[in-house]
């Protein structure tokens, strides 16, 4: 903001900071990155700093072998794809049926959604009450509670709001039902804020622990969120059933799993889908962040 | 009905048509998500009777022991309880407390980001330092067991390297300085994504006012305490505003992941504690108690922000 190209002392305080802050972020993952690819041997020993040695990539294949990774993973794709489809679907529709004045109680019912944004029963209560509506141990646990967002319901209504009313009007003369005008004028309107809210629920219900930490005891439903934490705690015992089960004791030490390997590998294996996801969809992210500031 | 005479009415009677015809229907097209909200918004509101009773899990309520309000009467005459709690919300208000202290970082951090020319390298800044924002709190943890583990952690390895430490030290499980290596976590994940909306407002602010300013003969750092922080000062406003209302909420996830058996002490948060007493000890009718009075606590906190906001700007925060 300014013709002064002169490079001053605190140009060059504020590019250490920035440049240490953004090292600082980065870090962490290229150095799990590195462990996972270098020789299992050094890594458990702590011997892999800032390059990896003895590049390999058996432990991506390896992780796979551990019971429950894959069905793990299996359930947290499905509870992200359902439950992101889901909810854009739900916030779309009922965002929509409340901008219809005619609706049956509209103002009363719409409040009634957006309140229940500002209070919470409780993590016990919450917990009973789910038990009792049979959602413990239920793959359904981790999607029902999420479809209706208030939150997201008030931004598509507030979208839709800010659209020419003469779009739906016209086709309405046109002898266009409710749902007929749902599909075909509103949602392709609103697909830049439905997009937003497709990457922020997928986020959320992927990085999602604490309904499987609450609700589900059966390792037929864990989540991969959750399976990494048990291992990050049980990961010596599991490198040592790895070893002995079959096929393993011939391999050699760079490749043998180890308990950093595992959890290394499974962190990335963790992490993975945000990191492909993140570049491409950055606009949305910090429309996201915008979005929230308008209020509904 | 004659097709004819429908095309040319005019749109407010085919809309009043409409009204008469739809009413309900458009109700009954919204009530199933109507009904979820009701499940898991309100219902969970009916689970605060479990405070009123001894429940054990597989005991059908009914035949539960009815304890009227003696868990929350124990909270204050039980010394054990009160001691507990008092030790819960000493860690749950320092959290809070260091949150509101540290929520000032990502304003310095914008103000820096912006004083940046080069905007290649300012895109890099912000794409990877929003990055960990998007992350789990597992992985996290996971990222703090690769860093700081005793064995084979990088910092305990580099320091052992550099001739720095003879002895390896167990961070993670150690007891002291838990509130700030929590809150420095949290920084770490938060700061950049928190950023983001200080950038906009930063953006948004008059370049003209710049610019009368620097006629004025105001330098670099005048402009930045003149102009660009009173600009940014209402966004911030609002989010303290936003912080007192879950000033007794400091999260699960995080304190969960971190808490081990030499951290407890320190890292319980009242949410933990919840967890504790409730789900691994099996105290429902106690953790549930507690759960009511912090849920009573965060409201009135909402409102007394919002009240707050209203004084002073003249407008809520909701």
């Amino acid at each position: 903001m300014g013709k002064r190209t002169k490079f001053t002392l605190f140009d060059i305080l504020n590019y250490t900071i920035m440049i240490l802050f953004t090292l600082a972020c980065f870090f962490p993952f290229y150095y799990l990155f590195i462990n996972t690819i270098s020789n299992n041997d050094l890594s458990s020993n702590g011997l892999i700093l800032f390059y990896p040695k003895g590049i390999q990539f058996s432990n991506y294949a390896n992780v796979f072998q551990i019971p429950g990774i894959a069905f793990a993973t299996f359930i947290s794709v499905s509870r992200t794809v359902l439950g992101a489809v889901l909810t854009v679907f739900a916030s779309a529709f009922l965002g929509f049926l409340f901008t219809k004045d005619m609706m049956w109680g509209r103002r009363f019912w719409y409040r009634f959604v957006v309140i229940s944004m500002y209070f919470s029963a409780g993590l016990i209560p919450w917990f009973l009450i789910m038990y009792n509506l049979h959602l413990t141990n239920n793959f359904l646990a981790y999607i029902l509670p999420a479809i209706v967002s208030p939150f997201n319901v008030i931004l598509v209504k507030t979208f839709i709001e800010s659209t020419p009313a003469a779009l739906q009007e016209s086709a309405m003369i046109d002898g266009a039902g409710h749902l007929r005008i749902f599909w075909q004028i509103v949602m392709p309107l609103i697909t830049p804020i439905l997009a937003t809210i497709a990457i922020f629920s997928a986020v959320a219900q992927w990085n999602t622990f604490f309904d499987n930490l609450f609700l589900v005891s059966n390792p037929k439903l864990f989540t991969l969120q959750f399976i990494l934490y048990r291992y990050m705690n049980e990961a010596t015992s599991l490198a040592q059933l790895m070893k002995q089960s079959s096929g393993m004791q011939h391999m050699n030490l760079a490749e043998m799993p180890t308990a950093t390997s595992i959890r290394t590998t499974v962190s990335m294996v963790v992490v993975a889908p945000i990191l492909l996801v993140y570049p491409f969809f950055q606009r949305y992210f910090v429309k996201g962040i915008m979005l929230g500031a308008v209020k509904g | 009905m004659n097709a004819s005479l429908t095309k040319v009415t005019n749109s407010s009677i085919v809309r009043k048509r409409f009204q008469s015809r739809d009413k309900y229907k458009l109700f009954l097209m919204a009530s199933p998500f109507l009904i979820l909200v009701l499940l898991f918004s309100y219902l969970p509101l009916f689970g605060w009777i479990y405070a009123f009773y001894d429940f054990r899990p597989g005991i059908p309520l009914s035949q539960s022991k009815f304890m009227g309000f003696y868990w929350f009467t124990s909270m204050v005459s039980n010394p054990i309880q009160r001691q507990e709690l008092y030790r819960v919300l000493t860690n749950t208000f320092a959290f809070s407390g260091l949150g509101m202290l540290t929520s000032v970082l990502p304003v310095i951090f914008a103000i820096l980001l912006t004083e940046i020319r080069n905007s290649a390298f300012k895109r890099i800044v912000q794409t990877i330092t929003t990055l960990p924002n998007f992350i789990s709190w597992v992985l996290v943890y996971s990222f703090a067991f690769m860093l700081f583990s005793v064995d084979n952690g990088f910092v305990n390895n580099l320091l052992f390297k550099l001739n720095w430490i003879e002895q390896p030290t167990n961070i993670l499980a150690s007891s002291e300085h838990v509130w700030l290596r929590m809150t420095l976590w949290e920084v770490w994940k938060g700061l950049g994504w928190g950023a983001i909306l200080y950038i906009a407002a930063i953006t948004g602010i008059d370049p003209e006012l710049y610019e009368a300013a620097r006629v004025d003969g105001a330098g670099r750092f005048r402009l930045i305490w003149h102009v660009t922080v009173p600009g940014i000062m209402s966004t911030y406003f609002v989010l303290l505003v936003l912080s007192i209302a879950s000033f007794i909420n400091a999260g699960f996830d995080q304190f969960f992941v971190f808490s081990n058996a030499m951290n407890m002490n320190h890292i319980e948060v009242l949410d933990l504690y919840v967890y504790n007493v409730g789900m691994a000890n099996g105290n429902y009718g106690f953790a549930t108690a507690v759960s009511i009075l912090k849920s009573l606590v965060s409201l009135i906190l909402f409102f007394a922000a919002n009240s707050l906001s209203k004084l002073v700007r003249g407008e809520g925060v909701v």
